[in-house]
């Protein structure tokens, strides 16, 4: 694991004995430290909704169109959710969109689900979590006991899992007809469809295991030092394969999302998805090299992009466009930290 | 205006100031600077000299106070400002590029070419004259920096400053990733320099090294002058260490405490053997006891300590805490028999950084503090707060990211993890690298009472000296051999040298 080591430890080695040089500027302070970054991103989405507002009025403005934002931010945003762990240790998954797809094509098997109309429509999720939890195994070993750097096994999961799907499903969609599944999958809880509901639940468990918990600790430890860690005690091989069966598991959980709101499985279900969840991840603060990670700023990241998504759309943008802007933004998201960030901007060595 | 016998001064600095985020760093230091002379900058961590350095090359921009270059007054608008003067600074961690080669780090920003393609055989050429010029012409031109040694790469940074027309090079403790003999190299070195009429302002806190190489000596004490162009040979060390840190030094190392007849051995380590670094290594340590590897840089010493600990997989041999052996290559079983270490690289193995003090105190104790996996973050500030008081850490905040921290306190912090941890046994491993020489004292006496507590420790220093007053018992460790263990005050420094010669030689 020599690539993680010294990535954990090089990338801070400036002056020790003197505090970072700030400018006691009041935009800078404000939007210092984490709370600071989320107002950030708090302000750019508000300003989208404005720009959504002002451009489609009603269309845009109402509670309906606010729900599809929503089930849309749903999927991304519980995968994001995940991956937000691993980033945070210093890591990567870019499987996550392949995994999806797997899980769908093998919950929504014939057998399967012949199978859960005999039992219980619970069987088609824990079939996706088990799937999503295995690959997430699979990726976590390879990097902490196989030393195979975390682009590179994940890399290969997101080709080997994609083609699995497809060897399976033969290509071909298959159509969920588990009545119950679908009908808690349809389900709407205080006028919130489930698919919300699910986002809100695994966000805010995620923030408690983040925040709280010595899960979370170990995870950020690790991120900011992984020599460090592992001297200090902390199983930190053991740690990155739960992490890595984390972003599974939450793969395992979009999949059944995605299960619930076509009614199909389809190895393309889930397809370019990680960078959708990467580019949230990264806009939301949780830095790329580790050490330092936000649920808040992930969540407010995926909503960005959604309601983007939504206010192009609404006004019969061309999606190429859209993809652009997507660019910009998180290009301009990633320099705006770097201006703002609370270790102050980092000084290329001259 | 200046007597005949004192040539104009190439630098002179007047009364600067400089404040970051309301710490006030520098508070107002003097420095002149003689053409040809090496002028030491001492102060003890987080006295300014960082940030006297980084003013003076032009990193930062000082808040009041005049800079004269010359005779005339600047103001160095960036490191290239200052470069154009003609200042270079070699900085701690070496600014070279690994994967380029020796010439190409030389003229590193400054090319040669000739319409954009790069004239590699002019380059190489000029990059062995001006290695010549360091009496280091055996360094081949085009090897690639990556694989030279750090005494090597700080020639070729040395070059580089060379190459600039430089008039005055800044060395920010040149030798503190240097051994013995290297240090001796740098020191040929410098003195090249200087007989070139080139400046040097050597940054140490090593008395002994300024009075091999320096000329004059200025001190620095918590952001401001204390003295200046002091001559080194008519200072006393102890007036030295009073301007430094502002009190009396005289016993640095606190008397040792008897260890009771009947304190139990609590670690043992039993033929020992890494393959390719050391073998058969032999030795107890009974509770209460301090062991010192002495032993020169490469001696294998560190690589001892990691296996012990299980961050190294041992070939042979075994470790046994209490009577139980460990398990090969396992920092948990060694951590959970009650082993803390305490890495030789700090900031790379022993902190994190970005984070507070606190979690970096309960770094391998933090589960201890949690119920069902729920943290008490409150419990373990309580925790920190209680060592910081203890050690007499500075600042006295449990919130205050370790990056901040000077070398000394940053040690503490390290000792305070153990601390809560609670160890019998407990590996440093160039406990006071960084630190300067009034925290070291108090580092020692740190040391020293977890010994009478009854923590068996091993201290690994590449500071002879520092081990044998340490220690109560020293191995001599050439090359991965054991030469001979002993009480720590039945040899001296000759003694281990000799010892370390006679071995190598045989």
């Amino acid at each position: 694991m020599s690539e993680q080591k010294t990535k954990a430890a090089e990338p801070r080695t400036d002056a020790t004995d003197e505090p970072s040089s700030h400018k006691s500027n009041p935009v800078r302070s404000a939007l210092r430290g984490s709370s600071g970054r989320n107002l950030g991103l708090i302000i750019a989405l508000a300003l989208l909704i404005v720009v959504g507002g002002v451009t489609s009025g009603d269309r845009f403005l109402n509670v309906e169109n606010m729900l599809t934002i929503l089930r849309y931010a749903s999927i991304i945003g519980v995968v994001s959710i995940g991956v937000t762990f691993v980033i945070t240790a210093g890591g990567i998954d870019l499987s996550v969109g392949s995994v999806i797809g797997l899980t769908t094509v093998v919950a929504s098997l014939t057998s399967v689900q012949l199978a859960a109309t005999q039992s219980s429509w619970i069987l088609m999720v824990i079939v996706a979590l088990a799937v999503g939890a295995g690959a997430g195994l699979i990726n976590g070993v390879l990097i902490a006991y196989g030393n195979v750097v975390a682009f590179i096994a994940t890399l290969a999961m997101l080709v080997g899992a994609r083609g699995l799907a497809e060897l399976i499903s033969g290509r071909s969609t298959q159509i969920v007809s588990n009545r119950d599944f679908l009908q808690v999958m349809r389900s709407e809880l205080l006028g919130i469809p489930i698919l919300i509901w699910i986002f809100v639940i695994v966000a805010a468990a995620g923030w408690f295991l983040l925040n709280r918990t010595t899960f979370g600790r170990r995870t950020i430890a690790i991120g900011g030092n992984l020599e460090a860690s592992r001297l200090a005690g902390i199983k930190v091989k053991r740690h990155l394969v739960y992490l890595y069966v984390l972003a599974g598991l939450t793969s395992g959980i979009g999949g059944v999302m995605f299960l619930g709101r076509t009614t199909a499985g389809t190895s393309t279900h889930g397809l370019l998805l990680e960078l959708d969840v990467i580019a949230a991840v990264v806009v939301g603060g949780t830095l790329l090299i580790g050490g330092r990670g936000t649920i808040m700023g992930t969540v407010l990241g995926v909503l960005i992009f959604s309601t983007l998504v939504n206010v192009f759309t609404q006004n019969n943008l061309d999606t190429s466009i859209q993809a652009l802007a997507r660019g910009l933004i998180l290009v301009g998201a990633v320099l705006l930290q770097q201006r703002f960030a609370a270790r102050g901007p980092r000084r290329m060595k001259s | 205006m200046f007597e005949d016998d004192q040539p104009r001064p190439l630098l002179e600095v007047r009364g600067i100031t400089k404040q970051f985020a309301g710490v006030q760093a520098l508070k107002g230091v003097d420095l002149q600077v003689l053409p040809g002379e090496v002028h030491c900058v001492m102060g003890q961590n987080g006295a300014g000299k960082s940030t006297l350095i980084k003013t003076l090359s032009g990193v930062h921009q000082p808040d009041s106070g005049e800079i004269r270059w010359e005779g005339k007054e600047i103001s160095l608008a960036g490191p290239t400002s200052a470069l154009d003067l003609g200042i270079a600074t070699m900085y701690q961690e070496l600014d070279v590029v690994d994967g380029l080669s020796v010439a190409e780090n030389i003229f590193l920003g400054h090319e040669r070419s000739s319409g954009g393609v790069l004239q590699v055989k002019k380059t190489n050429a000029l990059a062995r004259a001006l290695l010549k010029r360091l009496g280091h012409g055996d360094l081949p031109p085009s090897t690639e920096v990556g694989t030279l040694s750090a005494a090597n790469k700080q020639i070729v940074s040395m070059a580089r400053a060379l190459s600039r027309d430089t008039k005055m090079i800044i060395m920010d403790e040149p030798s503190a990733i240097l051994d013995s003999g290297e240090v001796a190299n740098l020191f040929r070195v410098v003195r090249e320099l200087t007989a070139q009429g080139i400046a040097v302002v050597y940054i140490s806190h090593r008395l002994e090294e300024i009075r091999q190489i320096g000329d004059r000596i200025s001190v620095i004490k918590d952001g401001r002058s204390t003295a200046n162009g002091l001559s080194v040979t008519d200072t006393p060390r102890e007036q030295l260490i009073r301007l430094m840190t502002g009190r009396d030094v005289e016993n640095v190392f606190p008397v040792r405490t008897p260890i009771p007849v009947d304190a139990p051995v609590v670690l043992e380590v039993e033929d020992l053997e890494l393959d390719g670094h050391f073998e058969r290594v032999n030795f107890t340590v009974r509770a209460g006891e301090i062991l010192g590897f002495a032993g020169l840089v490469g001696s294998k010493r560190s690589e001892i300590l990691e296996t012990i600990y299980g961050a190294r997989k041992a070939s042979a041999g075994k470790v046994r805490v209490n009577g139980k052996p460990l398990r090969a290559g396992s920092v948990n079983s060694a951590v959970n028999a009650g082993i803390g270490l305490s890495p030789e690289e700090r900031k790379s193995q022993g902190l994190i950084l970005d984070e507070p003090i606190f979690k970096n105190v309960t770094l391998s104790t933090f589960e201890r503090f949690a119920r069902g996996g729920y943290l008490n973050e409150r419990a373990e500030r309580d925790a920190a707060r209680g060592q910081i008081t203890a050690l007499e850490l500075r600042p006295a905040d449990p919130d205050r990211p370790a990056r901040t921290l000077s070398g000394g306190n940053q040690q503490k912090i390290l000792l305070a993890r153990w601390l809560v941890h609670g160890t019998p046994v407990l590996l440093l491993d160039e406990p006071t690298r960084g630190v300067d020489v009034g925290a070291r004292a108090e580092i020692y006496a740190l040391i020293r009472k977890l010994a009478a507590d009854g923590t068996a420790i091993i201290v690994v220093s590449s500071e002879i000296e520092e081990v044998l007053g340490l220690a109560d018992k020293v191995l001599v460790i050439d090359d991965g051999k054991v030469l001979t263990q002993t009480n720590a005050s039945d040899i001296d420094e000759h003694g281990v040298l000799d010892l370390v010669m006679k071995g190598s030689a045989a």
